[in-house]
């Protein structure tokens, strides 16, 4: 099912963290994802955006091969992280899923204390020392500035925490085990005002210690955090530039607009 | 008629219904109550079974009815339960899943006799157990499987897809997602399930009078390998003594039955009302 190809690694030049070429995938026999080439660099932040239906989370989540969950669907082409294919045989899909982190649309901690949820990562990769999850946590809590909010009651049930409060605390059981990619599928979908401009303050803190590529609804807001965007429609990647680009001058009728709102 | 004069009679409707239930249940209760009160006392659970109804008691019944639970607790609980996980979490959906799945229920719902009749050429006849306990414990086994199996699968299908993705997203296996948060959200429904499935047990007497349950047992059973009578075959077997005292004696087993089974009840009650507050997300 992939192919191998050689000539993709020599034409790489190491600074692209996560690549795609010419990828297709299918739900059974209707193609959601048509040809698909990208490139992202490390420790930027990308956006993807586009309609309902577009392919942009299936897209997102073969990054970290969560599409193998789903029956019936068929991956052609290659998905990349630091040049090694992802879908090849010899890859451990859960060792290599550890890499990446993923931070979904709705808050999904689990029904678990605040502590054991960032800890869980850890605790599933074996390590029982206090002191190191301890550590874990706490770093993890500060980076994704929750710490000050609940340090006094991190045995209490996460889903005591507000919805804004339960995103960040996934954002930190997902860097808990430092992941090199942070895949975040609508993060900021189902928050108020408030709890997304936090969100999005985090994305831009967190960009300088990971890989970052965002899917949003909200135009706006990939404006605000990201530093490429690309625009998808149909199954296809329309336009991938740098995102002042694409919400100044898109060079594509289709990217115009969307942007400006004429559909989708 | 208008929509109002409606609304008015289906509430009045739905009211009857109601308390012509519940009054029955109460007349029932109240009656055995009545009837049984003055038979309840200490010595009524210390006392051998006797042909003299007021030095009846129902040790024995107690005891038998005990080691019987535990046992078909023993044999059903981690059958019932590992079938319920696989079929739910790790099996296909396919055309096979959808007929094991209808099966299943069917099983649910097949009068308790028929287990008995099955149980007594299986287990007491082809498998020379006689009319032991092993022999009882898996007959009341193959009746509460299915209730122990569609219980489980519903528990672990009410925990969210989002948490097996968020486990799955962390690099977590299969099995470390199912043990560290999918049984665990799913444990107060299992629960539930256990308990509901026990007091079905508890109550059982049909398959069990077919199986060699004994009505008089001066003993109280030492292995899996004895015989043994029940609290419901003891009762059963009082009713169709011919002296009023028997008749007393009866009423109090059931009140006895009765306590154990709404003790039971009120327990996976309390413990799902505790598991939804703790899982609702």
């Amino acid at each position: 099912m992939v192919q191998e190809n050689s000539n993709i690694i020599l034409e790489s030049f190491g600074t692209y963290k996560l690549r795609a070429k010419d990828l297709n995938l299918f739900y059974g026999q209707k193609q959601a994802l048509k040809n698909i080439s990208i490139n992202i660099e490390a420790n930027t932040v990308t956006a993807f955006i586009g309609p309902s239906g577009c392919g942009k989370s299936t897209f997102l989540r073969c990054f970290n091969r969560m599409n193998d969950l789903i029956e019936g669907v068929t991956i052609k082409g290659e998905v990349m992280i630091d040049d090694v294919d992802v879908y090849k045989n010899m890859v451990d899909v859960y060792e290599y899923r550890k890499k990446i982190g993923m931070v979904f649309q709705k808050p999904n901690p689990f029904p678990k204390s605040i502590y054991e949820n960032v800890a869980f990562g850890l605790r599933i990769n074996g390590e029982s020392n206090k002191s190191v999850l301890d550590e874990a946590v706490e770093g993890s809590l500060r980076k994704s500035a929750l710490w000050e909010e609940v340090k006094d009651n991190l045995h209490k049930s996460a889903l005591a925490l507000s919805g804004g409060q339960q995103q960040r605390l996934c954002i930190a059981r997902a860097i808990a085990v430092k992941p090199s990619v942070l895949l975040m599928d609508e993060p900021a979908s189902a928050l108020d005002p408030i709890s997304t401009a936090k969100i999005e303050e985090l994305i831009y803190d967190l960009k300088d210690l990971f890989t970052i590529v965002i899917v949003t609804h909200n135009m706006q807001q990939a404006a605000r955090v990201s530093d490429k965007t690309a625009f998808f429609y149909m199954g296809e990647l329309i336009e991938f530039d740098n995102t002042d680009k694409i919400f100044t001058n898109p060079a594509k009728d289709a990217t115009q607009n969307y942007i400006t709102g004429r559909f989708g | 008629m208008s929509p109002k004069i409606k609304d008015t009679l289906f509430r009045i409707f739905a009211i009857f219904c109601t308390t012509l239930g519940l009054a029955t249940l109460l007349i029932l209760l109240v009656d055995i109550t009545i009837k049984g009160i003055t038979r309840v006392n200490w010595s009524f659970f210390t006392n051998l079974p006797s042909r003299l109804p007021e030095q009846s008691g129902i040790y024995t019944a107690l005891a038998g009815m005990v080691s019987l639970l535990l046992f078909t607790l023993l044999i059903a609980l981690p059958i019932g339960i590992l079938s319920g996980i696989y079929l739910e979490e790790y099996g296909k959906k396919n055309r096979l899943a959808n007929f094991i799945e209808i099966n299943i229920s069917n099983l649910a719902g097949v009068p308790s006799v028929i287990y008995g009749i099955l149980g007594l050429e299986l287990f007491v006849r082809l498998a020379g157990l006689g009319n032991s306990i092993l022999a009882g414990a898996l007959t009341l086994s193959l009746l509460i499987m299915p209730i122990l199996i569609v219980s489980t699968r519903e528990a672990i299908k009410a925990v969210p897809n989002s948490l097996r993705e968020a486990a799955f997203g962390m690099g977590a296996t299969k099995w470390q997602t199912t043990s560290r948060v999918v049984l665990p959200a799913a444990f107060g429904g299992i629960l539930t399930g256990i308990i509901l499935s026990t007091s079905r047990a508890l109550g059982e007497t049909a398959p069990l009078i077919v199986v060699g349950a004994l009505a008089y047992v001066p003993f109280i059973p030492e292995g899996p390998m004895d015989q043994y009578t029940t609290l419901p075959i003891q009762i059963f077997n009082w009713t169709s003594r011919p002296q009023q005292g028997f008749v007393i004696n009866a009423a109090a087993g059931i009140i006895v039955l009765l306590l154990f089974t709404f003790i039971l009840n009120g327990i996976a009650i309390y413990l799902r009302n505790r598991w939804y507050k703790k899982t609702a997300i």
